[in-house]
């Protein structure tokens, strides 16, 4: 069974992002970028079952500029087979990304796609239900986990009231949530033998998609800063200012 | 313009992250209607109909629409959409709406606005990037604006003044896709955490799912939910569902008392917006403080005992 799996290049989570003074968005220059942390947790659940015997072939694809090149040999030292990389510097949104991903699977033919249930930078949380849409494919969104039985899954979904289970027909797109795994990491020799991995480079044009932006971004500011930093001296002091100056118990 | 509200049903009413969502699409302006769609969902369409500002409710009731399952219901929402001529398709931006909007957009071939906190214009709206720490303002050029909306960004609608007429929708036929076979849910005597006056979460300092209980019984006297960071959930102190954050829960209550939490970005996602909040750790320079209204820094397990016994 062939799994794809989606590794987006993405603003580190550790970094603390800097508005630009001209309001046009966030600085990335210069700034530390690493797959984001929900694709690692599908690359991670790909391998998983690779290494269970479940799997036979790990894809993984990155849409964006030819830096997604570090994230993809990132997926390939995790443990992907070979690597897509939608080459364009266009600003991509979620329902272009589902759209090229569309593409590359009519080619590939996977079983299943792994993706991260969102992406830290643009928070959107939609490419996964799209690409499942546009295939007619089943949805198991917000994975904690996953199990294969021949062409079903049974995924257990991490909802707002706690865990729903569902069972789908594969081919399926599931997205992954906090709690399916920890990911690995990678390892100098599988950094080195990831270098000779297959790489192919792919872009919009050629995959006849149309990634023109639906959404434009007007501007970009920092959100009002909240004065904190009071502190308050015991138990008793606490209570009497939530009483008597912020009245809220 | 009209637009659609996709509604969230509940057990015996409907979510109340929906009445915030009406008070979105007022902003946005126009008619309001409401679908109700889910199996056995009779008593959210009747709360639906009673909705200030809602004027009309359509109610989509098959077995198939039980659950979350995002399949059937698109199929469903899809046709509702094209055949009512919508200029706007809104839904929480909750668990069930996330799952499902998307889904929706992506058949209608337009894009989503996520998680939107404010309505500059009908297809202009602000919504936060990078786990808040920025707020981009975004103009959607599509005929159908598809959108989920952040309740914090929004009051509620009063649950009651409304009179709308609840018209019976079409169901799509079972796609077959997807099967519901289990749900756990947390049970609690607390209230739900994205509408309670007061949150009390606990992070890693807890130290354990036993020493959690403390802040039960503090949330009991207090009549507060109970939340959680990351860290606390994944180390199993507490389900998944008490998650607050970027990628959890997004909560703003009057009151937020955070205890033994340090204060990641991706937790401050999702409680920043809360009216007064308290910073319960034995670490002074934790980053929860800098946001604090009030900072207590000490051994929780000292102090939580004494807040308890302070409050009488």
């Amino acid at each position: 069974m062939k799994i794809l799996v989606s590794a987006k290049r993405v603003v580190d989570y550790n970094v603390k992002v800097r508005v630009k003074p001209d309001g046009s968005g966030v600085d990335t220059a210069n700034v530390k970028m690493s797959m984001n942390p929900f694709d690692e947790i599908a690359v991670e659940e790909a391998v998983r079952l690779k290494e269970r015997g479940v799997a036979t072939e790990i894809v993984a694809i990155s849409c964006g500029p030819a830096a997604c090149q570090e994230t993809l040999r990132t997926a390939l030292a995790l443990g992907a087979d070979r690597a897509i990389l939608v080459d364009t510097d266009a600003e991509l949104q979620p329902l272009a990304v589902a759209k090229l991903l569309k593409a590359i699977v009519a080619k590939e033919q996977p079983k299943l796609v792994i993706m991260g249930k969102q992406a830290i930078d643009d928070d959107s949380n939609q490419t996964g239900q799209m690409l499942a849409a546009l295939l007619g494919w089943p949805q198991a969104t917000f994975a904690s986990k996953v199990e294969i039985a021949g062409e079903r899954a049974t995924v257990k979904r991490e909802v707002d009231g706690g865990l729903e289970t569902v069972e789908i027909g594969l081919p399926a797109v599931v997205t992954t949530d906090l709690r399916l795994n920890e990911p690995r990491y990678a390892t100098l020799p599988n950094i080195m033998k990831a270098k000779k991995k297959p790489l192919e480079t792919t872009t919009p044009a050629a995959l006849e998609v149309d990634v023109r932006p639906r959404i434009a971004t007007l501007k970009v500011v920092e959100p009002p800063r909240r004065k904190g930093g009071g502190k308050v001296a015991d138990v008793a002091e606490l209570v009497a200012k939530l009483r008597n100056e912020a009245k809220v118990i | 313009m009209t637009t659609l509200i996709i509604a969230e049903p509940g057990s015996a009413t409907l979510q109340p992250a929906t009445l915030h969502t009406v008070t979105a699409a007022q902003k946005i302006g126009g008619d309001i209607h409401m679908l109700v769609a889910g199996s056995n969902v009779a008593a959210s369409a009747q709360a639906a109909a009673k909705i200030a500002g809602v004027a009309k409710v359509l109610h989509a009731d098959a077995a198939q629409l039980a659950g979350t399952t995002a399949e059937n219901l698109a199929a469903t929402i899809v046709p509702i959409v094209r055949s009512g001529g919508y200029s706007h398709v809104l839904a929480p931006a909750t668990g069930f709406g996330k799952n499902v909007m998307p889904r929706v957009a992506a058949i209608l071939d337009v894009a989503q606005v996520s998680d939107i906190v404010a309505v500059e214009s009908p297809d202009t709206f602000v919504r936060p990037i990078y786990a808040g720490s920025a707020l981009a303002t975004v103009r959607s050029a599509d005929s159908i604006k598809v959108i989920t909306v952040r309740s914090t960004g929004f009051d509620a609608a009063p649950a009651e003044g409304g009179t709308a007429a609840v018209e019976s929708a079409p169901v799509a036929a079972d796609t077959g896709l997807t099967k519901v076979t289990g749900q756990e849910l947390s049970k609690s005597e607390r209230p739900e955490l994205t509408s309670a006056r007061i949150v009390i979460s606990g992070g890693r300092g807890l130290g354990s799912a036993e020493n959690f209980k403390l802040l039960e019984s503090l949330a009991a006297k207090l009549n507060a939910a109970l939340g959680a960071s990351r860290a606390a959930v994944d180390a199993g102190y507490v389900p998944n569902d008490y998650q607050v954050g970027q990628t959890g829960k997004i909560v703003a209550p009057d009151l937020y008392i955070a205890v033994g939490i340090s204060g990641a970005i991706q937790h401050l996602a999702g409680m920043k917006d809360s009216k007064v909040i308290v910073a319960i750790n034995k670490d002074p320079e934790a980053p929860i403080f800098q946001i604090a209204d009030y900072g207590l820094v000490g051994d929780l397990f000292k102090i939580i005992p004494e807040f308890q016994s302070a409050l009488g």
